[in-house]
């Protein structure tokens, strides 16, 4: 204060100014923080609006008649979407009923059954088989579950069908089910099982009635990243499928069937040069931009529901 | 230890089990039964009046839970050493003592809540209307059932206040009008006025007394024996508190409530008898006094009680 007031020293006013240098130092670095930031914003919104640009170039070379046909061959200028939809749904909801069950069971075990030591044991078996490459699990599919489980059931199956694959996929999403699930259960208070053990109630009473209630947001939200993830897989349906280089429309799950991701890959991946006039490439990126728009719409699905449901203890 | 105190107990007679309470009337526990016949040393019938020091009229009753050189066991830790009481019925136990004197063990003891820790483990008995609790064959979930629980923290389900009390009948599958059930819980918990017009709002939506005493129809309307309370109001208000009290006043005429307190007041407000633990060299909960309330707050026995009562330690 005394200071201020020397002669010689710059008045206040100019002092609380500060180092014009070390505000140009600030901004810059913000700067570079905010390029990192919309960088990544900035690809994600690209890789939309080329999907987009290119989806569109599709439709205008087709017709939108052609996008229903006998079935899905890209390569013919045949695009039946209803394909590749129905192979999508019909695989996915075949993982759905084998994980849903099983993934909840594992998760109600683990959370309320299951002694302490089990479960040290048990959850860590877990996430080594989420971490199983599906590309393994799609031989696993094709060369095991077809052949020992699905034809041995229905011996009229194709040898590339559907139902194995959709079966692969359900193994894969397992242990996503079950973990999310059992996060979800775990985080409900203990207060509340007391409360219903001290009212009489069974474990299974208490775990189907209680705890399962108290934990569907976030059973809901596991089924959601579930069935997420089995509009996305891509190798199990590539490898187990079938309809490699595509495949006529049919709803039965024992024949061959494309799933989006299927043809997509087979597309990209395919020794034909897909690249040129024909509208087989730009069908790409339609494919894209749709399963694009499921899987952001399942999200945001879930998001609300969650948001909805979530319950304050 | 407990043998000069036995005969201080409220207990001067004790009736024979009937044979009709251990099998068929256990499915609609103490309800046909006369109703609390408290008898008194000359016979006569007496009214009751809370408060006043009756140290020698040994109001003598049923026991419908007595320990019996109970002890509990956290792995290989002892955490309550042979501890004996009876809890006579239609009356209001309470136990108190400092903490780590292992009253909410033995509360929980009692309707085998402790089965849910592992490596937990009783040894002595533990009698309900005679018949020992942790016997081979007994069923927890059937002691649950007659032996209901109240906890320290309002614990309502994240369900409607009718789903919540409506939720022990449905899981027993119990016959008869769910409605008329569900309000004749919530009137006994004196909860009806406040509720009666927005029983399918959430039951966690109530305020803290109100969840309690929801949790407390909740209870009562599995139409239990026995009640244990474990620290019921030390999550409320006083106001809220008081009405917790009056209501255990209310329910000791149909049921036996059993209640862990911290706060001495209330002991000394609402409970009939009193077991007064504490907690021994060897860290395990014992009892060092019980008898009836006015007499362990007016005239204890013990030297510790003493202390203890009257605010010098715990």
């Amino acid at each position: 204060m005394a200071a201020a007031a020397q002669p010689g020293s710059p008045p206040l006013s100019v002092v609380l100014r500060g180092s014009a240098g070390r505000r140009r130092r600030e901004q810059i670095i913000r700067a570079i923080f905010f390029g990192a930031a919309s960088l990544s914003i900035l690809v994600s919104i690209f890789i939309v609006l080329s999907l987009i640009f290119e989806a569109i170039n599709f439709l205008a070379q087709i017709g939108l008649d052609q996008l229903v046909a006998l079935g899905w061959f890209p390569r013919r200028g045949l695009f039946d979407l209803r394909t590749l939809f129905v192979g999508s749904v019909i695989t996915t909801g075949i993982a759905i009923l084998v994980a849903g069950p099983i993934g909840l069971g594992t998760a109600i075990y683990l959370s309320e059954y299951a002694q302490p030591r089990v479960r040290r044991i048990v959850k860590p078996i877990l996430e080594i088989l989420a971490g199983i490459p599906s590309v393994v699990l799609g031989f696993f599919a094709l060369t095991w579950i077809n052949p020992q489980l699905v034809q041995r059931l229905n011996p009229g199956a194709e040898g590339f069908n559907l139902m194995a694959a959709g079966i692969g996929v359900g193994v894969l999403i397992i242990p996503l089910i079950a973990s999310v699930s059992e996060d979800a259960m775990r985080a409900v208070p203990r207060s509340l099982r007391e409360a219903s053990y001290g009212l009489g109630a069974r474990r299974i009473t208490t775990s189907l009635r209680v705890v399962f209630p108290a934990a569907i947001s976030g059973i809901t939200a596991a089924f959601i990243i579930g069935i997420s993830r089995g509009i996305g897989e891509t190798m199990v349906l590539a490898i187990a499928a079938g309809g490699s280089g595509g495949s006529i429309f049919q709803l039965n799950p024992f024949e061959p069937g494309q799933s989006i991701t299927a043809a997509i890959a087979a597309l990209a991946t395919g020794t034909d040069q897909v690249r040129g006039a024909s509208a087989a490439f730009p069908s790409l990126f339609f494919l894209g931009l749709i399963l694009f728009f499921l899987t952001l719409s399942l999200n945001l699905a879930g998001d609300v529901f969650v948001r909805r449901t979530r319950q304050r203890y | 230890m407990t043998t000069p105190l036995e005969e201080n107990m409220i207990h001067s007679t004790v009736a024979p089990p009937d044979p009709a309470v251990e099998g068929a009337a256990v499915a609609a526990p103490g309800r046909d039964a006369p109703i609390a016949v408290k008898i008194h040393s000359d016979g006569a019938p007496k009214p009751e009046v809370k408060g006043t020091p009756t140290p020698q009229t040994d109001v003598a009753t049923v026991p419908v839970v007595r320990l019996r050189g109970m002890s509990f066991y956290y792995g290989s830790f002892r955490a309550v050493r042979e501890v004996t009481f009876d809890v006579p019925k239609n009356e209001i136990t309470a136990l108190i003592g400092p903490s780590g004197s292992g009253k909410s063990t033995i509360l929980r003891a009692i309707n085998r809540m402790n089965d849910l820790i592992p490596s937990t483990r009783v040894e002595g008995e533990v009698l309900y209307n005679g018949e020992d609790l942790y016997g081979d064959r007994v069923d927890p979930v059937e002691v649950r059932r007659r032996i209901g629980m109240v906890f320290q923290k309002p614990n309502p389900f994240p369900k409607s206040i009718f789903d919540n009390v409506a939720f022990g009948p449905r899981v027993h599958g119990l016959k008869g009008n769910l409605n008329d059930l569900v309000e004749q819980s919530l009137r006994r918990a004196a909860l009806w006025d406040e509720v009666k017009d927005k029983l399918k709002q959430s039951g966690t939506a109530l305020s803290g007394g109100q969840q309690q005493r929801l949790c407390i129809a909740r209870a009562i309307a599995v139409e239990p024996d026995v009640i244990l309370m474990d620290e019921p109001a030390s999550a409320l208000d006083p106001r809220a508190t008081l009405q917790i009290e009056e209501l255990m006043h209310e329910l000791e005429e149909r049921y036996t409530i059993i209640v862990v307190t911290h706060n001495m007041q209330q002991a000394a407000r609402a409970s009939d008898n009193t077991v007064f633990l504490n907690m021994g060299e060897d860290r395990a909960g014992y009892v060092v006094e019980m008898g009836p309330t006015t007499q362990i707050f007016t005239n204890p026995k013990n030297q510790l009680t003493e202390d203890y009562v009257s605010g010098r330690f715990g």
